[in-house]
């Protein structure tokens, strides 16, 4: 069944079940292999499992790429206290909109996957933290859960092999940085939302002051495949170090839209004009932001031949980021677009950390200046400096963020910043300047 | 202590091309303030958790990928530590114009002004011009109750008022609310501050002006005041504190650090008590009317509003301003040297003894002096009155603060030198009209009549305050009060410390330890001492649980009496 559209390029392991409503309940599922993995992963040891998942090279989909195998296997291996399993499912950056869909149409998926992670790490709890405006999958996660439960899925004895996991969810309160895996635990443990400055990492002391592991979503949802199949079948996908498929969202100014399941690696011009069909309404592309609202954006030119994967993204000066790509054509009002994407990060900042409080509002009112047309070549260079020092200073870094659209934009759009204040800064829109705002 | 012995517990690194060695586990802003060098910071305090929020003690580490936060990064062995490294400085800057984006900068009207760490950083590493034009949000502000007003522009968002709450107030009534720079702190549903019996050490440690002192507000300019270091006089506690003084008046009282006593803290009760300080008088009861609500407030210790005492333009009226002595009935001034050659003959013929009433509000020169004479002209009725509040109040997060029960400073110097207590809970009472010779000292027995004295063969008052009762005593000696001289209190645990003149005394008010140690080497017991410390080493020759201390000894801190003091039934520890 095509779900919106589907294009013969995907590769669906994740997303096999989207757009039939059956596979949320336990019998579809397993129609399409569903808790074959569970079965076979309870049987294993935890190494092993651990073992399975490191040779995946599975990377997490959360945004930062941290190999998932090597991150489980930070937990202690003799377990003094509770340990406990997180499935981040707080997914609110501008542009990204996987993990929603993996819930609503594979809820079974989250939770085999998480179950699987839970016993890797020796936790007894899997707590799933979900964005508060995500009602819906949130409710059909529950239902998913209630049934898990009542066919031995979940809960005490699982499957009859004696192992014991409980699956809770939450549901947050609509805060982006409760996604911050820090701030996710404090909000768990019912404090305010605010990210923990680390050391100590999750692994030596996470929520309750537990040895925990943190994973997205789609982290969560890669692993039955890779427990069913072997982790060297997941590297047939992908360059070396990013292996296997992952879900592209795709928004903006493309002619389809939504979530592709594609192989990492898979190049950008191509996902962007085949696979989404192209600029809308004929238009050229201006530019593209690769992996959701907090990277920096790349040219029409940049893309050309980029192949996505976590490097070779990072090495175009960009982050891979979730793959939420936000395509933009060339009618596209950069200002206001770099505006509404800072001004979202000021409007979710926790506010700890004064950089990061002060600056992300601050680099918004320089901005609406400019967008209102007045503004100066001096603003711009204020927007600079103010982006440098709310960089690398902060407990986490959605303040540097904030900094990252902003950067970008001013060097690799020179006609922009003419436009609107009427000059332009030595040196702009040369590699040196690209490179200088690189390093800052 | 670190043990020298165990070098793995010891290790070295350098700070600003500086090595030094400490214990494993300091942070490298404890480690720079061991070498002097001081970083900036803001939301950092020694006696709270430590968030790394405000990002101001940012410096460089080399191998480390980042700055880091001097207040929570322990030093590694080998480490090399640049606080003044450049992009550190940058950094910094940066931080600091980030927080004046926001800030009013009225610090033309703002109580903090002199004081405020935002002035003093933004001086010391700020930039000369904010780049920031644009327009300032507004928060204005709230009344927290209690004595604590909150400017929500001035906040610069530590958190370590909302920390102290939480921590040591382990009354969690402040919070964050909203996020970003919408933050506030803010109280909940009105509930506010009121009845927390710590809550001002907010106001302290508030790095700038965004909590005021309600009774402190627009009193006086940081860089008028001047700031004596003194004891706590309202219970006998003996926090440490400084007396913040202006035109000869006590404006406020503001905590002084001391690890063994009160931390960096001191209750409500005891900092908003300071009136009668500058009136020279011992505090309610003594011949005052009760400030209103203060029994009410006794049994709980919650936090008052200030006492409400007369104005200070009555202060001279009250005070005992020279020397008097009756003749032919009537009380004459007349000059000191006068009036102790006078009395020195009076109490040459004294037949019966003396009894002597001392009094907790003076420091343990005056009263063991005050002793010394008894015992020289003979007598043993030795007693003080005080008052006593119906329970202590404990501090949660520093629990060897509490404002005690007794509610003057100095209760256990006065047992230690051999006082009997008398009296009721209102330091009234216990006291028959004297047949013998009686020597008062402060206690102004406001609650005998003044024909009670009439049988008394000879009656001396020495105190700062007129009294009413005792108008027609023999000799009527003008004394400073402790804010006005040198002296000692001895705490409820028998810990001995100094406090310092802070005030002007009338010109002819004297110590009493002064006045007293005259009458001695009148009497031939001895040299009249010199200095309050000369005083002091009089009681430790006199005395045994004095005996081995001196001024010296005691140094900032203070000593523990050497023998323990005995405790009476009943007392709290
Ligand atoms: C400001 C901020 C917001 C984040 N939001 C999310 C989120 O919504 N979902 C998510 O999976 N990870 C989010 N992350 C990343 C998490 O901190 C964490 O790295 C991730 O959940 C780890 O999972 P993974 O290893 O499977 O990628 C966020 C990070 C930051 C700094
Ligand atoms: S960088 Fe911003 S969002 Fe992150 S902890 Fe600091 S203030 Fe909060
Ligand atoms: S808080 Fe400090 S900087 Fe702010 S107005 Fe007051 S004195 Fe000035
Ligand atoms: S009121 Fe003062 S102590 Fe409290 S957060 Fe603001 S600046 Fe810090
Ligand atoms: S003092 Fe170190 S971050 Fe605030």
């Amino acid at each position: 069944m095509a779900y919106p559209y589907t294009h013969e390029r995907e590769v669906r392991v994740m997303s096999r079940g989207f757009g039939d409503p059956a596979s949320r309940t336990v019998e579809g599922w397993r129609k399409l292999g569903g808790y074959a993995a569970l079965e076979k992963a309870l049987e294993m040891a935890p190494e092993d499992v651990v073992e399975e998942v490191k040779a995946s090279g599975l990377r997490g989909r959360g945004g930062a790429g941290f190999p998932a195998g090597v991150k489980w296997s930070f937990m202690p291996r003799d377990k003094q206290g509770p340990h406990y399993m997180l499935v981040n499912a707080d997914e609110s950056e501008p542009g990204a909109f996987k993990d929603r869909e993996l819930i609503r149409w594979t809820p079974h998926q989250v939770i085999e996957g998480a179950l699987i992670a839970a016993h890797a790490i020796r936790a007894q709890d899997v707590y799933v933290y979900i964005r508060g405006e995500f009602f819906e999958p949130a409710l059909i996660l529950g239902r998913a859960i209630e049934e898990a439960y009542q066919k031995g899925l979940a809960g005490s004895n699982i499957l009859g092999t004696g192992t014991d996991i409980d699956v809770t969810i939450h549901l947050g309160a609509g805060a982006y940085i409760c996604g911050e895996e820090t701030a996710l635990m404090n909000s768990l443990e019912g404090r305010r939302g605010q990210p923990r400055v680390k050391p100590p990492f999750p692994a030596a002391s996470g929520l309750f002051a537990a040895p925990t592991t943190i994973n997205n979503v789609e982290t969560v949802c890669s692993v039955p495949h890779i427990v069913t199949n072997g982790g060297a079948w997941y590297r047939q996908w992908g360059p070396e170090k990013s292996p296997g498929t992952k879900l592209f969202n795709m928004s903006g100014h493309v002619v389809r839209r939504g979530n592709f399941e594609l192989p990492l690696g898979f190049p950008m011009d191509e996902l962007i004009f085949d696979v989404c069909g192209g600029i809308r309404n004929g238009r050229k592309l201006k530019a593209v932001i690769p992996g959701g609202s907090s990277v920096p954006i790349l040219t029409a030119d940049e893309i050309q031949g980029l192949a996505c994967d976590y490097e070779s993204v990072a090495e175009a000066g960009s982050m891979l980021g979730t793959a939420s790509m936000i395509v933009m054509d060339d009618q596209t009002n950069m200002v206001t677009q770099v505006r509404r994407m800072v001004e979202f990060y000021a409007h979710e900042s926790c506010g700890q950390c004064t950089p990061c409080r002060e600056g992300t509002g601050w680099l918004v009112s320089i901005l609406r200046r400019i967008e209102a047309g007045q503004g100066t070549l001096e603003d711009v260079d204020t927007l600079l400096g103010v982006a440098k020092n709310v960089t690398g200073t902060t407990i986490c870094v959605l303040s540097d963020s904030s900094a990252a659209p902003i950067v970008s934009w001013i060097n690799k759009f020179p006609d922009d910043i003419d436009r609107l204040v009427g000059g332009r800064r030595a040196g702009a829109g040369t590699a040196a300047a690209g490179t200088a705002a690189a390093e800052a | 202590m670190a043990n020298r012995s165990d070098a793995s517990d010891q290790i070295t690194c350098t700070i600003d091309g500086q090595e030094v060695t400490v214990p494993r586990g300091t942070t490298i802003l404890d480690a720079a303030e061991q070498m002097g060098i001081g970083i900036v910071h803001y939301c950092y305090h020694p006696a709270l958790s430590a968030p790394a929020m405000c990002r101001m003690c940012l410096v460089h580490m080399e191998g480390a990928p980042k700055l880091v936060p001097a207040c929570v990064s322990p030093v590694a062995d080998g480490a090399v530590i640049q606080t003044d490294a450049p992009l550190a400085e940058e950094a910094r800057t940066g931080v600091l114009e980030f927080y004046l984006v926001n800030h009013p900068l009225d610090c033309p009207v703002c109580d903090a002004a002199g004081e405020c760490k935002l002035q003093d950083y933004v001086y010391q590493e700020g930039r000369k011009h904010g780049r920031s034009v644009e327009p300032k949000r507004v928060l204005g502000q709230d009344d927290f109750g209690a004595d604590v007003l909150y400017d929500g522009d001035r906040c610069i968002m530590c958190t370590r008022c909302v920390r102290y709450m939480r921590e040591i107030a382990e009354d969690d009534r402040l919070c964050v609310v909203q996020r970003g720079n919408r933050s506030v702190i803010d109280t909940f549903f009105g509930e506010g501050l009121d009845g927390s019996p710590f809550a001002s050490n907010i106001i302290d440690i508030c790095p700038v002006g965004a909590l005021l002192s309600k009774d402190f507000l627009h009193k006086a300019r940081a860089w008028d005041l001047d700031r004596t270091p003194s004891i706590c006089p309202n219970c006998s506690q003996g926090c440490n504190i400084t007396l913040d003084t202006r035109d000869n008046l006590v404006q406020r009282l503001k905590p002084r650090h001391n690890p063994e006593v009160n931390s960096y803290w001191m209750c409500d009760y005891g900092r908003y008590r300071y009136e009668w300080i500058n009136r020279g008088t011992a505090p309610y009861p003594y011949g005052m009317p009760a400030p209103a609500g203060l029994e009410a407030d006794e049994g709980d210790g919650s936090a008052l509003p200030p006492a409400a005492l007369p104005d200070r333009a009555t202060i001279s009226e009250l005070r005992l301003e020279s020397p008097m002595m009756r003749r032919d009935g009537v009380p004459v001034p007349v000059g000191w040297q006068e009036a102790i050659l006078g009395l020195l003959e009076r109490l040459r013929a004294v037949s019966g003894g003396i009894q002597v009433i001392g009094s907790p509000h003076h420091g343990n020169e005056d009263n063991g002096l005050l002793k010394r004479v008894q015992e020289v002209v003979g007598g043993d009725d030795a007693v003080y009155r005080a008052a006593r509040a119906a329970a202590e109040v404990v501090l949660p997060g520093f629990q060897k603060l509490a404002r005690r029960r007794d509610l003057a400073a100095n209760t256990r110097g006065l047992d230690a030198l051999g006082f009997r207590r008398v009296g009721d809970d209102s330091a009234a009472g216990g006291l028959a009209p004297p047949a013998s010779a009686l020597i008062v000292l402060g206690d102004p027995l406001a609650d005998l009549p003044a024909k009670a004295m009439a049988d008394a063969e000879l009656v001396v008052y020495m105190g700062a305050v007129i009294s009413p009762t005792l108008e027609k005593a023999d000799f009527l000696l003008p004394l400073t009060s402790f804010a006005e001289q040198e002296g000692t209190f001895t705490n409820f645990e028998g810990r001995v410390q100094r406090f310092w003149p802070a005030l002007n005394p009338p010109p002819m008010a004297r110590p009493a330890w002064q006045v007293l140690g005259v009458i001695l080497a009148g009497l031939q017991d001895g040299v009249a001492p010199a200095s309050a410390g000369d005083a002091f080493l009089r009681l430790a020759e006199l005395y045994d649980p004095f005996s081995g201390l001196s001024y010296p000894v005691l140094g900032t801190l203070g000593s523990m009496l050497n023998e323990p003091v005995r405790l009476r039934a009943g007392e709290e520890g």
